[in-house]
């Protein structure tokens, strides 16, 4: 006999948001760091808005998509080093041994990781309302932008969660961390894509996805509906994670063999 | 390959070839009864894991077959896990989980009737004396409780056959004795099969009802401790004189009573052919050749003596403590 899937996976899951409750520098980096970093940018950055184009009255309302994408730079950090670990410890061996389905394994792990993602995004929601944002999306916008967080974060989990199980090694997942920043970097993250003043940069964010995830965030607050910003950005998020979750479960195949 | 009983474990020419390396394991042959505790002897890198995680379906062979429990372990790997319980080399443990934590998942994915998921994991963490530390994070156990908490997820659905690898490397003499106290247990009062891995000597001449030695992917003896010692035979007796010039003096009169043994610096020994009724024989034949001697051991066959007769080298296990004590609690 063997227990359901659904079971399995919250079991999995369970697991998953207990380590990240046990771990303070699992939670408390996703939620604060980028609220600060983006208080910095608010304070710094705001005479951009006086730029000829620049879509909002305040820096805030624009800047405000960071934290969401940031927080799940960190979730992609989370899962990456957990499944690691599992496989560092030999707990996958353990699991391999029960007729656990391996789905359970990893959508465990990635439940868990988007309960503490719907967490942060509600807290950067709330931040930001307190903070003054003018959101013009309304009511319904709210839950929309949440499910937006949430594929983003799905996306850059899974991409974590790949990284863990190909390399086995939490070091590794670590330091894949730098590279991923560099790409918000590269981004829409601090101006407008027609407005950043260097070509190279502006046909980079062109070709950067994560320009188009912030771009998505962003027009809730900015624009209210804005069809194409959606579009693209849960289009992006949707491809990010259909192949992050495709290559991770790859990984999983290769990692947890068994007869 | 005739069918393995229920509770039994058959192999036959198992292989396990690695890309770019040796082969771990080069074509074994075992048959494990049910109930009985089978040792798996052998030094690092003799292929005891290799051969493990193959049994438990963790790694498909290169070549031949086996069956667990009754089941192919290629064909059916699903069937062999159901019967099957594993504690692996590492105990594979979440450090962030606690102890009763890892038992509700444990007992969850084993697919335990969810209301006798709690009952069974108080019940096992009793047993293997965890019940204080239940609630506590499994990291800040020590290796001794990291290892029962190992073996006690291991028995959550009352596995048939139970698997061990290196169960008490790293413990203390303390521990080593309640591991092996709960392995004696299980397979004299409640049947379970125990196929045990291990590089001590001891705890296989201690537990095991019948041992195999592998030694570069080879089994290279099998038997009951006995049937291998007997195999051996002869005593060996250690002599030490009590001058180091006079040590050839003692090998010249040794070599009269049996062929040459490893002995310790400055000291002479050998395998008695007609065994210890030769004691008094040696003795006046070094008092007649004026032999004073300071150290005189006489030492039945050990599993040590077998391991250097099948390998030509000593195991070497790093930290064999003297267990003495505890080998005769067990038995007892």
């Amino acid at each position: 006999m063997s227990a359901s899937l659904w079971a399995q996976i919250a079991q999995m899951a369970r697991r998953s948001i207990l380590q990240t409750l046990r771990q303070p520098a699992m939670v408390i980096p996703p939620i604060v760091f980028p609220l600060v970093l983006m208080s910095i940018n608010v304070g710094g950055l705001d005479a951009a808005t006086n730029i000829p184009g620049f879509p909002a009255d305040s820096y805030l309302d624009f800047a405000i998509a960071v934290p969401f994408v940031q927080g799940a730079l960190f979730a992609a950090i989370n899962a990456g080093s957990a499944l690691a670990r599992d496989v560092e410890t030999g707990f996958i061996k353990r699991l391999a041994m029960t007729p656990m389905r391996r789905t359970a394994l990893l959508f465990g792990h990635l439940g868990g990781v988007l309960v503490v993602a719907f967490a942060s995004a509600c807290i950067y929601i709330a931040a930001g309302f307190i903070a003054g944002m003018d959101f013009r999306a309304g009511a319904a916008g709210v839950p929309a932008l949440i499910a937006l967080a949430m594929l983003i974060a799905l996306g850059f989990a899974g991409i974590g969660a790949y990284i863990g199980l190909r390399s086995g090694s939490g070091e590794a997942v670590q330091g894949f961390f730098p590279l991923l920043f560099v790409l918000l970097f590269l981004s829409s993250m601090s101006l407008p894509r027609p407005l950043i003043e260097q070509e190279w940069f502006r046909t980079i964010a062109t070709y950067n996805p994560v320009s188009y995830l912030l771009e998505g965030v962003r027009s809730f607050v900015i624009y209210g509906w804005d069809g194409e910003a959606l579009a693209l950005g849960f289009g992006v998020a949707a491809v990010m994670a259909v192949g992050a979750v495709t290559a991770s479960a790859a990984a999983l195949r290769t990692r947890l063999i068994r007869t | 390959m005739t069918q393995a009983p229920a509770n039994g474990i058959e192999v036959e020419g198992l292989v396990r070839e690695f890309k770019n390396g040796p082969r771990a394991v080069d074509g074994i042959d075992l048959r494990v009864e049910p109930g009985e505790i089978y040792g798996f002897l052998g030094p690092n890198g003799a292929g005891k894991s290799t051969t493990v995680l193959m049994l438990t379906t963790l790694l498909p062979p290169t070549a031949g077959t086996a069956r667990v429990a009754g089941y192919d372990i290629v064909r059916e790997g699903a069937a062999v896990r159901g019967a099957i319980g594993a504690a692996l080399q590492e105990a594979a443990l979440d450090p962030l989980l606690t102890g009763r934590e890892h038992m509700k998942l444990q007992t969850t994915l084993q697919g335990v009737p969810k209301a006798e998921r709690r009952p069974r994991g108080d019940q096992l963490i009793e047993r293997v004396g965890l019940a204080d530390a239940a609630d506590r994070k499994v990291g800040g156990y020590s290796g001794g409780m990291k290892r029962r908490l190992d073996l006690a997820l291991a028995l959550v659905h009352r596995p048939r056959i139970l698997f061990l690898d290196e169960p008490t490397t790293g413990l203390d003499p303390s521990s080593r004795a309640d591991m092996w106290k709960e392995v004696a247990h299980l397979a004299r009062d409640e049947g379970v099969t125990v196929f045990l891995t291990t590089q001590y000597l001891e705890e296989a001449d201690v537990l095991a009802d019948r041992i195999a030695i592998i030694d570069h992917g080879h089994i290279v003896a099998r038997g009951t401790p006995e049937e291998l010692k007997a195999e051996i035979g002869r005593p060996t007796l250690e002599i030490t004189p009590a001058e180091a010039g006079e040590r050839g003096a003692v090998e010249h009169v040794l070599s009269r009573f049996g062929s040459p043994a490893p002995a310790p610096p400055g000291a002479a020994a050998v395998r008695l052919s007609g065994g210890v009724e030769e004691l008094a024989g040696v003795v006046r034949a070094l008092d007649a050749e004026d032999v004073v001697v300071s150290d005189f051991q006489l030492h039945a066959p050990t599993l040590d003596d077998v391991f250097l007769a099948k390998t030509g080298r000593k195991l070497d296990a790093g930290d064999e403590e003297d267990t003495g004590e505890h080998a005769e609690a067990v038995a007892a």
